[in-house]
């Protein structure tokens, strides 16, 4: 089919492309606009590791068509960093507490528990959990993962960038 | 892993979309949430034609009604109806069912109708909707017709609707008088916000001597369709739900069904599962109920 003109905004950039209409939202970011940092797992919705922010919310950018995301905002990982290039709390944090292995499935990772500290500052364990449920990951075993959050969220709440380096209160 | 070329036609209003359905023919397909028909056709198991989506539908969004019932437009996000005071007020069963409704990156994009009209067996939204005796609107190039949910399943993620009909309303009835009113979900799947192998929902009033006076019962996963249990409901009657009754109840439903087998559950562990949940969600209903009772 003919491709369609569509205009999306990504990480605060105005895109204007022309996709055919089954061309998926993460083959999108990665194939039209270069943005390779969203990964592209099962392609059927199983494994999250395309998971992006889609008008505010985490959604599974495999489970959409690029010609959906016509005048809407997504935010991916590649939006994630300080202005200055640095990591941002979160990304520090899973880096800290070894929240990644192979890696693969961080950037869903990341996304889904990104919206989470935005809407929820202060998650439970089963919280976080819930919010990391859609994603699989092979390697690190989930349990550093949490830990990364809740340090995040710990230190974006706190003034002090030290506080709860040392522990973490259950 | 990709899908076939289909053209894309992004309705505005729901005239639009039957218009569309009606000029499409047999070979097109409404897009909702895509939680399902995209994988579908990723797995080249759907190859629709066109796809006409109904997402920027305004008049397919929102949740209202009145004091006898809510109603849920068809095109509303699973997560939007999760968080609203409304649906937690009017129909708690629903509240309750949807955090087990996928994870919260499919539940931010599904749809309440879309996930009746997808008929699941197994799904959440279809079984909570079989429970409450929910009412459907449909509209297709003709004009909009209700649908009565009992007549609305008919097999293995088939339904009564036409192929140029659009799903537009549920109505879900607000249970008001004769008491409490207590809700119970209870399933059991491999992974939280997986699929379900068995699920059980259950709906109850409780009098202020605690004697049950108004029950539904369904199970899904037990048959191609959700299934309502009126005899297990019916045992519920009238009983102040002591743990004999509850029991029989349960062992009511068991006895009702004739579950098949697959490589998730054999058709025996989904009888035994079936008998369980019910009983779990019958005991959870009655104890919410008993508990708002006493702290109203």
């Amino acid at each position: 089919m003919k491709p369609r003109e569509i205009s999306v905004t990504v990480n605060a950039k105005r895109y204007r492309s022309e996709v055919p209409p089954r061309l998926t939202l993460v083959d999108y970011l990665r194939e039209v606009l270069g943005l390779i940092g969203t990964h592209t797992g099962c392609e059927h919705g199983v494994c999250g590791a395309c998971s992006v922010i889609f008008d505010g919310q985490p959604i599974r950018s495999c489970l959409m068509f690029a010609i959906q995301a016509d005048g809407h905002e997504v935010e991916t990982v590649e939006g994630l960093a300080e202005a200055d290039g640095g990591l941002s709390p979160l990304q520090d944090a899973f880096w800290e507490t070894h929240a990644l292995q192979c890696g693969y499935c961080t950037p869903g990772m990341l996304m889904a528990t990104h919206a989470l500290l935005r809407s929820n500052p202060d998650p439970t364990v089963d919280e976080i959990k819930e919010a990391i449920g859609g994603n699989l990951c092979r390697c690190t075993g989930y349990q550093q993962i949490v830990e990364a959050v809740r340090l995040a969220a710990k230190r974006m709440r706190g003034a002090h960038p030290e506080a709860g380096k040392d522990t973490i209160d259950e | 892993m990709k899908a076939a070329a289909f053209d894309y036609i992004r309705a505005s209003d729901i005239a639009e979309v039957c218009q569309a359905l009606n000029d499409g023919g047999p070979d097109c397909k409404i897009i909702a949430g895509g939680q399902t028909l995209v994988p579908m056709m990723a797995m080249r198991l759907a190859r629709p034609s066109i796809i006409i989506d109904i997402n920027a539908v305004e008049e397919l969004q929102g949740i209202g009604g009145d004091e006898s019932s809510l109603v849920i437009k068809a095109c509303t996000r699973q997560a939007a109806a999760e968080r609203s005071p409304e649906v937690r007020a009017k129909a708690p069963l629903l509240a309750k069912a949807l955090r087990f409704v996928g994870h919260p990156q499919t539940r931010n994009r599904g749809t309440v109708g879309g996930s009746i009209a997808n008929a699941d067996p197994v799904a959440e939204i279809p079984l909570v909707a079989l429970t409450l005796d929910a009412g459907l609107v449909a509209e297709s190039a003709g004009g909009a017709k209700n649908i009565d949910i009992s007549g609305f399943f008919h097999g293995l993620m088939e339904t009564s609707l036409a192929p140029d009909e659009c799903l537009t309303e549920v109505h879900l009835p607000v249970w008001n008088g004769g008491g409490i009113i207590g809700t119970g979900f209870q399933e059991v799947s491999i992974r939280a916000g997986d699929f379900a192998i068995v699920a059980a929902a259950v709906q109850l009033v409780v009098d202020e001597s605690g004697v049950c006076r108004r029950a539904a019962v369904a199970l899904g996963g037990v048959a191609p369709t959700p299934l309502r249990i009126e005899a297990t409901a019916e045992a519920l009657l009238s009983s102040d739900l002591d743990a004999e009754t509850v029991g029989e109840a349960a062992r009511l439903a068991a006895n009702e069904i004739d579950p098949g087998g697959d490589v998730h559950a054999s058709a025996e562990y989904r009888r035994r599962c079936a008998r369980v949940m019910v009983e779990r969600a019958i005991i959870e209903a009655r104890d919410e109920a008993l508990r708002r009772a006493a702290n109203p």
